[in-house]
């Protein structure tokens, strides 16, 4: 058994450059990169819901919707400079990632954070909270996906 | 601050794309213990940015570009708990979490709109049922 069956060089420069994005976001603006709350801040330019109207939402939309957009122009440039011309075809039943989806945006809003927002951002600042939320989403992330496993979800 | 945030975000993207965390079935292989490799992606970005966030306000009296450095605001209650229990499980269900959700579009990953309907979705619905307040990033002493 290996850990890393794809090897493991592409994970931790990918790793790395992630962590220059959030960095170099953090060194020009004090901003703090997570990515979830975007799905809150973009609703507040359609929904009156007070929710959705307080400053921190409203004040932020504008950047989150920006780097959010950055995130699909880069992913972009890596395709253009390492893609094989096709398309990166997604293989997850349409079923899986729109039910899976609305779990991820009720419980990383209801979290207050992501993989992103947690993971990153807040393990960098050494938040506990964040470490006990990373730990709880791992933990039943890894029991969902081998719950499905022998169902014949890829 | 646009020109930053699209900047930063394409870096953001460009290492999701690279390090392939923008397909869902890689993901998955890590949770179901095949392929260690997404604890090098997220170990090399919290190291990275562990860096960023500790020496940059003691060298910088404010961001290259003025304002101030915010600091990652992080409560304790249930909600912290409970929201990333239900986020895992679609997490697991899924393979796709939000920053991945979007930057695979950008590799022609279209597929993905469907769960980027399913997150603002689930995003609204977290929305209309709470009146707690979303937190602001406090100003670092």
């Amino acid at each position: 058994m290996t850990l890393f069956p794809q090897g493991w060089t592409h994970y931790l420069v990918g790793g790395l450059t992630i962590g220059v994005g959030v960095s170099v976001l953090f060194a020009l603006t004090g901003l703090i990169g997570g990515m979830s709350s975007v799905y809150s801040s973009t609703w507040s330019y359609v929904i009156r819901h007070p929710y959705f109207q307080q400053p921190p939402l409203v004040k932020s939309r504008a950047w989150r919707l920006t780097y959010a957009t950055g995130l699909i122009v880069g992913a972009l440039v890596w395709w253009l400079m390492f893609g094989d011309g096709t398309r990166v075809a997604v293989s997850i039943p349409p079923w899986q990632l729109a039910l899976g989806g609305v779990f991820v945006g009720y419980g990383a809003r209801m979290s207050r954070g992501c993989t992103s927002g947690h993971g990153i951002c807040g393990l960098a600042s050494l938040n506990w909270p964040s470490l006990v939320a990373v730990l709880t989403f791992m933990t039943t992330a890894f029991i969902t996906a081998n719950l499905l496993a022998p169902a014949g979800g890829r | 601050m646009r020109t930053s945030a699209l900047g930063a975000g394409m870096l953001f993207g460009f290492g999701l794309a690279f390090s392939t965390m923008i397909q869902p079935h890689v993901v998955l292989s890590f949770l179901r213990g095949q392929d260690m490799g997404l604890m090098l992606v997220l170990g090399g970005a919290v190291v990275v940015t562990f860096f960023a966030y500790r020496f940059l306000p003691k060298w910088l009296p404010r961001p290259l570009l003025g304002g101030s450095f915010g600091a990652h605001a992080s409560v304790m209650d249930r909600s912290t708990v409970i929201g990333a229990a239900i986020f895992g499980i679609g997490w697991g269900l899924a393979g796709v979490c939000p920053g991945p959700a979007i930057a695979g579009l950008g590799a022609g990953s279209w597929e993905l709109l469907y769960a980027i309907g399913g997150i603002a979705l689930g995003a609204l619905l977290q929305g209309l049922t709470s009146s707690r307040e979303v937190p602001v990033a406090r100003p670092t002493p």
